[in-house]
Formats: structure tokens, C-alpha cells, sequence
């Protein structure tokens, strides 16, 4: 998976090495998501304004996604959806790396720590994610806190498992057995051994749960469980648009998800070079 | 010996199982207890009622009565086989989770088939060609798809297939008039198709990226190079030196996707008005139909723990080279 996106461009920047290029695809993407999150906070808050006389038009110049039923420009929607997405997203994986890596650190500490974590991970695997987002955002209510704790508490299971086992493997390395021997405490080891190798490890793993963290806010969202439906969120586009498939609106479904699509990529080709970059065996290729 | 491990093994897993429904219970059942929902309200809907009614409905319903004892008699009362009634269906729980539960099972085993196979086939070609057009394409088309959003794809193929086209129903839930007892079977198929197509085209994403990794690192192993020193070559080569390697650990793969499978069938099934277990759960949420959600919450739980069992079964009695691996470890 992660040497896709390296072969994805390759007609477009030849002259370029693979170390270039990551950098160039990073640098693209991250101009892409900051544009959409600004141009999405200098936009919220606003009502757009509602124009009965240019309801359900096409896409065109003036109107590159169309509009909807009252005359919204679809673009300007998607736009705020989006940043709204970004944000209910980095709120949730925030939350899940702290508890991923609180959990990880936990579970070194010793066996029986170990075995309350891997059966707590079990736990929280045993039941659809998108069963158990459901069930966390009625129990608080459903709302923007609804949401965000239900992908926080079902998101941070794979990179706890990335955190412990890094961990394990670390403790078993040679050089971290020397230190000790030399009379090191515990805490320098931590943070002069351990820590190096685990923060790109985590670092990757909280870019790569961000597009699972937008993808399930939107589909808990579209089915009505998460966001109010006065918010501009993606999910409450598409499920709105549902109501006018029949009449052939196509643009009110098609942009909206298509644009979400693109995010979630290029959080997937930012997470994938970024692990790259850092993997000296693949840096330099 | 082989016996002994055999019920070591059926041991651990069911109380594995108990231990698992005990937890997900007291869990969900708090997280449900936590929420703002009141079960007379939910019951009632919008109906004016007496204040006598209300009190024995509220005493049926154990709105007083403290939580830990609540949960107790509800657990009591599933250990004897009583989910309680469901409140939009006004039918046992258990009755309605099953008739849904099977109605989705067909769904789920379809497109579960038929996204492994197709999955497992493009990963071979992507593996066998691995830095030709072919094999980008394959990935491209993987790594888009697993950025798509599912109710997306599903939207699109709706729009194209019954908006456009006119080949399905927008609604393809039951005809008016009909229930879901004198259906033909050729109805049956005809609305599960797009639902299965959709389910089927994402989840080859995850199994064709497995696949293509696993044949290029069989490919690239000393005992493909003495075969090809031999003078084996192409598909042949590959079909009887990596298929048969690479097959068991694919299969387990897909078993332990059963989780995203319920989350996508509950997407999809909500967008297609197919009458499955999904479609049940969306309901059971926005109408607060406690009971019926719990119902289906250690339902999907025993479905998951299945497919993980039925891997783990691969793990330690069919494949003699994870055994290995373990005992080395």
C-alpha cells in the first residue's frame, strides 16, 4: 500500500527522487487540507444566504457543485462540511492517540497490565465499529460531543497495539539492556531510547486514523446519529440529497462525497510518505 | 494430544465468549442508560396517556428502579431466552432479530464471496506483473477505494443504476401488500444485487493489497528461484508455488472482517431500504428502541467473535506453518 502513492505520480515529476517527490506530494496535500480548513473557518458561523430563485441548478461556472432545494451554492457547503469534518477528525484522533498511548505505556508495565490491555482491546474489537459509534453518541446524546467520543473510544485500538508492541520489541534490544546494566533509570531509558523510535511510529498512526475518523463521522452523521442536521456537515449533505435522487439532482450527492473522497486520500498519501520519509531503508530510495 | 488441545481450545474460547457478552452487556447497557432516553416516552410516541397509565407503563418499564437491578433482570431474562419486545416491531426480540439477521446474512455471505475471490484474483495479477500497468492499476484502484466513503458508493450506484436506468426500484424494500414470506426467490435476488455489489467493490481493496504483498514475497523466496531454476515459469509457477502459500492466510483475513462487513451492511442496507439487520439497527437508534438495540449489539457481537474464532481455528488446526511460527516464538 504505502509504495502506491511514491507510483502514483511518477509521470508527473520524473526528474525528481523519491525523497523529492514525498516531500512535494506532503507539501500539496497539506496546502490542500489547511486551504479547505481556512476557507472553511473564514466561511463558518455565516448563514448562506438562501435564494429561491436559483434552486436546484445545475452545475456551472457560477455554481461548480450546483445548488440545492433552497438555492445554496453546493460548493460553499462542501466547503464548510469539509472543515468541519477536519475539525470533528483531529478532536477525535487527538483524543485517540492519548488513550492509545497512555494504554500502550500502561500495558509495558508489566503482565498483568499487559493481558487487562489486550483484553480491553478485544473488548472494544468484538462489536462493529460503526455499531458501537452508534451506541456511544445516543448514550451522550448524540451532538458534536456524541460523535467525537464515539470515534475517539473505537479509533484507538490499532495504534495501541502499534505502541505496545514497539515497546516489547524495544525492551528486548540490546542497547536498552546496556543502558540499564550502566545504572540508566527506567525514565532515561524511556526517553532517551524508546521515545526516537516510537514518535514517528505514532506519528504516522495518528495521520493514517484520520481519514477513518472523518469516513465514520460522516457515515454516523448520514444516518442520523451524529451531527444535528442544521450543521453543514457532509454526511447531512449526502443524506439530504437522498430525498432528491428521484427527481435526478445528482450533483447534490455526487461533489459533496466525491470531495470527501479526495480528503480522505490525502490524508492517506500524507501518512504513507510521511512514513516514507522516515523509514531510513525507504528514505533514499 | 490432539484431543486435549482440541478442548483446551473449545474451553478457553467459550469462556472467552461468556466472559466477552458479560462485558459488551454491562457496557452497552450502561452506555444506553447514560443517554437522555425515556422508555415510557419512546413507547408512547407523540399519544396522550393517564397519569395511572403512565405509572404502570413506567413500572413496566422500570423507570424507578435502580440501574444495577435493572440490568440484572434483564440479563436474567435473556439468559432464559427473553430479549424483551421491541418497540417499533411490537414483536419479540429475539423474533425479529432473527428474521432480520438471516435476511442480512444472505447479503453479508454474498458479497463477502464474492469480494475475497475477486479480491484474492486481482491480488494475484497485481503480485504476478508486480510493476507493470497492470499492477498499478490494481493498486490505484485499491487505494482509491479504500478512501471511498461506502453510503457514498452506494448513493452512486442508486443514482446510476436505478435513477438513470431504471433497472431497480429506489426503494427496494418489499412490495406494498407482500410479506416477506411470499417473496419469490428471484425477488430476493434482484434486491440483493446492488446492495452486494456495493459491499463487494470496497471490500476487495483490503484483501487484493494483502494478497499482492504476500505473492511478491513468496515470489521473491529461495524455493520460487530453485523452481524457476528448474524451469517453471508463469502462471503455473505461480499457481503451484504461490497460491497454495499464500491462500490460507487471505482466507483468515477476510474471516476477521466481519466487523467492517456489519458496518457496511448497516450503511448500505439503510440506503437500499433492504429489510436486513442494518436497516433494523438504524431504526432500533433513531426511534430509541432500547431493547431491540441491545438485541442486536450482542448479536453482532457473537457475529464477530465467529469470524475471529473461525480464524483463529485456521491458525492452530489447519495451518502448519503458523503453528510453527508460534512455537519458535
Amino acid at each position: 500500500m504505502s509504495s502506491a502513492t511514491a507510483t502514483l505520480k511518477k509521470g508527473l515529476f520524473l526528474g525528481l527522487n523519491l525523497r523529492q517527490k514525498t516531500i512535494l506530494i506532503i507539501s500539496l496535500t497539506s496546502i490542500l487540507l489547511f486551504g479547505i480548513l481556512i476557507s472553511s473557518l473564514i466561511l463558518g458561523g455565516e448563514a448562506l444566504p438562501t435564494n429561491f430563485g436559483s434552486k436546484n441548478l445545475a452545475p456551472s461556472l457560477a455554481h461548480p457543485f450546483g445548488t440545492d432545494w433552497m438555492g445554496r451554492d453546493m460548493f460553499i457547503r462542501t466547503v464548510e462540511g469539509l472543515g468541519l469534518s477536519l475539525i470533528v477528525g483531529f478532536v477525535a484522533s487527538s483524543l485517540s492517540t492519548i488513550l492509545a498511548i497512555v494504554l500502550g505505556i500502561f500495558s509495558s508495565l508489566s503482565k498483568k497490565t499487559d493481558a487487562f490491555v489486550s483484553w480491553l482491546v478485544d473488548l472494544f474489537l468484538s462489536i462493529p465499529h460503526l455499531l458501537f459509534i452508534i451506541l456511544i453518541s445516543i448514550g451522550l446524546g448524540g451532538g458534536v460531543v456524541g460523535v467525537i467520543a464515539g470515534v475517539a473510544l473505537t479509533h484507538w485500538t490499532s495504534l495501541t497495539r502499534v505502541v505496545r508492541a514497539e515497546i516489547k520489541q524495544l525492551k528486548t534490544q540490546e542497547y536498552i539492556h546496556i543502558s540499564s546494566k550502566m545504572g540508566k533509570s527506567k525514565l532515561w531509558i524511556a526517553i532517551k531510547h524508546m521515545m526516537p523510535h516510537l514518535i514517528p511510529q505514532i506519528l504516522v498512526g495518528v495521520i493514517l486514523m484520520f481519514p477513518h475518523a472523518i469516513l465514520h463521522e460522516a457515515s454516523v452523521t448520514f444516518l442520523g446519529f451524529g451531527l444535528s442536521p442544521h450543521e453543514p456537515a457532509i454526511g447531512i449533505i449526502l443524506s439530504e440529497s437522498m430525498k432528491y435522487l428521484a427527481a435526478g439532482y445528482w450533483w447534490l450527492a455526487f461533489f459533496p462525497g466525491l470531495s470527501l473522497l479526495i480528503v480522505v486520500l490525502a490524508f492517506d498519501m500524507i501518512g504513507d510518505n510521511i512514513g516514507l520519509l522516515m523509514d531510513p531503508k525507504s528514505a533514499h530510495d | 494430544m490432539e484431543n486435549e488441545k482440541l478442548v483446551g481450545f473449545a474451553g478457553k474460547k467459550a469462556l472467552k465468549l461468556i466472559s466477552l457478552l458479560v462485558f459488551v452487556s454491562l457496557f452497552s447497557f450502561w452506555l444506553v442508560e447514560q443517554s437522555p432516553i425515556d422508555p415510557v416516552r419512546a413507547y408512547v410516541g407523540e399519544m396522550a396517556i393517564s397519569p395511572e397509565h403512565k405509572a404502570q407503563l413506567e413500572e413496566y418499564w422500570g423507570v424507578n428502579v435502580p440501574p444495577q437491578e435493572k440490568y440484572f433482570n434483564w440479563a436474567v431474562n435473556i439468559l432464559q431466552g427473553n430479549f424483551g419486545t421491541s418497540l417499533i416491531y411490537k414483536r419479540p426480540v429475539i423474533d425479529v432479530i432473527l428474521e432480520r439477521f438471516s435476511v442480512s446474512l444472505v447479503l453479508m455471505a454474498t458479497s463477502w464471496l464474492i469480494s475475497g475471490i475477486l479480491g484474492f484474483i486481482l491480488g494475484v495479477i497485481a503480485g504476478m506483473k508486480r510493476g507493470t500497468l497492470m499492477d498499478k492499476i490494481i493498486k490505484t484502484y485499491c487505494y482509491i477505494l479504500a478512501a471511498t466513503p461506502t453510503f457514498w458508493l452506494a448513493l452512486l450506484l442508486l443514482m446510476v443504476f436505478s435513477v438513470y436506468l431504471g433497472w431497480f426500484p429506489i426503494g427496494l424494500s418489499v412490495p406494498i401488500g407482500a410479506t416477506a414470506d411470499n417473496v419469490t426467490i428471484f425477488d430476493w435476488l434482484y434486491r440483493l444485487i446492488l446492495p452486494a455489489v456495493t459491499l463487494s467493490l470496497l471490500g476487495v481493496a483490503q484483501i487484493a493489497m494483502f494478497t499482492r504483498k504476500k505473492l511478491i514475497e513468496v515470489l521473491s523466496s529461495d524455493y520460487v528461484l530453485f523452481a524457476k531454476a528448474r524451469g517453471e515459469k508463469g502462471l503455473d509457477l505461480v499457481l503451484r508455488h504461490g497460491v497454495r502459500n499464500i491462500a490460507l492466510p487471505a482466507i483468515t483475513l477476510q474471516f476477521l472482517g466481519f466487523s467492517e462487513l456489519f458496518g457496511g451492511a448497516i450503511l448500505v442496507e439503510q440506503i437500499f431500504s433492504y429489510p436486513g439487520i442494518g436497516q433494523a439497527t438504524v431504526q432500533a437508534g433513531l426511534s430509541s428502541d432500547v431493547p431491540l438495540l441491545l438485541g442486536i449489539v450482542l448479536f453482532s457481537a457473537i457475529f464477530v467473535f465467529t469470524g475471529n474464532l473461525i480464524a483463529d481455528i485456521i491458525y492452530e488446526f489447519v495451518d502448519p506453518r503458523i503453528r510453527q511460527q508460534e512455537a519458535a516464538q
